[in-house]
């Protein structure tokens, strides 16, 4: 039984096979809407989600299967003091497959011990957020072609942006690509990612001024400075307007740049810069369903 | 106890200097009840200096705890006063319940009954990860 807890689980070919089944989905996708019927999803979601637990549900529902879950955990058992190990053992009795969602790193890992069915990491903590990645991968693929061969910036919060760091070892498997890593000092990306790309010879630079890096991108990819991982409040209120893309910004940057987000934004990109052709985080959103689509497809078949 | 001819036991050679009572206390050897001798800063023709740690006695040693406090040691097996084993030790690639996550945000922190494991990322900077939330022990 093979789980989804980081992106290196999946090899670059498996990721192919999932971003071609993705697309294909994408375009016929009445042709999977029977697919799955009779299979059961679970959404356990111990923190809020808005994107990503509905697009694993819609998801489902679009493979013609079912879904079951909750979204807090104040609505399941470990409000009562239950452990995350039994919560899951629990529920692998009633569904087919898992997403789960956490805010404690690594909790997905924790889960697997115990389930009896495949879990997929639907986000844990500040660590990792794979089915992110695919949808971020999706998106790229489809608006550059191929994974390898860009300058793509990465700005905002690099410290505690899951998605950002499943991101990064996704990309560096592929040829040709540089990062540029924009972020206050407080938020710049983990020692332990950076040396990942010292080790590996992948270029990147790390920048303070989104300005400077704008002109030299083929992607940015913007990320929210998260409330929810600050311990102390007046670090979030002192750093969580440090970058808004505006229109005025976007003049910097090259008519094939292309805007990335994961979204929820607060303030990081200005809404007037929605209508700019550039901006693609809305149809990445899109892509978010079908990519979660091929990969409980692929998943139930290899369980199956 | 003659320190210089153990009949039966362990010999733990080629300590850095300095560090056994660390290992001493790491492998609770004060709670054997056989005799135990400590040999610090011994001249060595390797080393310049090194400790020693006899034990007169063939017991279960972990491994990989001591191969994490010091992987240069080699373990020298005893029987009948005679080195039978000698044991070179490295860098275990991973170690459970050895070390604990300081990481407020692992899940290792709030579940109750996880093993705690930490995987060898980085031998040349000797950087161990957790396995759940890939910090580094410090």
């Amino acid at each position: 039984m093979r789980h989804l807890i980081n992106i290196t689980d999946l090899t670059p070919d498996e990721i192919e096979d999932l971003l071609n089944l993705a697309d294909a989905m994408r375009a016929n996708p009445r042709d999977w809407g029977e697919s799955q019927r009779g299979r059961i999803l679970a959404t356990l979601f111990f923190e809020p989600s808005t994107r990503t637990r509905l697009s694993f549900e819609s998801a489902m529902l679009s493979l013609g299967g079912g879904v079951l879950g909750f979204s807090s955990a104040d609505s399941s058992s470990s409000a009562k003091g239950e452990s995350l190990q039994d919560t899951v053992r629990t529920v692998s009795c009633y569904a087919d497959i898992i997403a789960m969602r956490h805010p404690k790193e690594g909790a997905p890992m924790a889960a697997q011990y115990t389930s009896e069915v495949p879990i997929i990491n639907a986000g844990d903590g500040g660590h990792n957020h794979p089915t992110q990645t695919l949808t971020d991968l999706m998106t790229i693929r489809r608006e550059h072609g191929h994974l390898g061969d860009m300058t793509i910036g990465l700005c905002g919060d690099l410290k505690f942006g899951r998605t950002v760091h499943s991101l990064i070892l996704a990309l560096i498997r592929y040829p040709g690509v540089r990062f540029l890593l924009i972020s206050p000092p407080e938020l710049r990306l983990p020692e332990y990612l950076l040396n990942t790309l010292r080790d590996q010879g992948i270029p990147f630079e790390e920048h303070q001024a989104m300005e400077e890096a704008l002109p030299r991108l083929d992607f940015l990819y913007m990320t929210r400075v998260q409330k929810e991982r600050f311990f102390n409040e007046a670090d979030y209120v002192r750093l969580k307007d440090t970058y808004i893309l505006t229109p005025e910004k976007l003049r910097l940057a090259s008519p094939a740049l292309r805007v990335l987000h994961p979204l929820p934004r607060v303030n990081e990109i200005s809404t007037q810069v929605d209508a700019d052709p550039r901006a693609i985080y809305f149809d990445q959103v899109r892509n978010g369903r079908y990519v979660r689509m091929a990969l409980i497809t692929r998943m139930l078949e290899d369980f199956a | 106890m003659n320190i210089d001819s153990i009949k039966r036991g362990i010999v733990l050679d080629h300590i850095t200097a300095g560090r056994c009572m660390e290992i001493y206390r790491t492998l609770h050897l004060d709670q054997l009840e056989c005799s135990v001798a400590l040999i610090h800063n011994v001249k060595s023709v390797l080393m310049g200096r090194k400790d020693i740690i006899k034990i007169d006695e063939d017991i279960d040693i972990d491994l990989d705890v001591l191969g994490y406090i010091d992987p240069g040691i080699t373990v020298n097996i005893i029987v009948d006063g005679e080195i039978t084993e000698k044991k070179h030790l490295a860098l275990p690639e991973r170690l459970e319940n050895v070390l604990t996550c300081k990481n407020p945000r692992c899940i290792t922190t709030s579940e109750r009954g996880l093993t705690q494991v930490f995987r060898l990322t980085d031998p040349a900077r000797r950087i161990y990860r957790c396995l759940y939330c890939d910090a580094e022990q410090k």
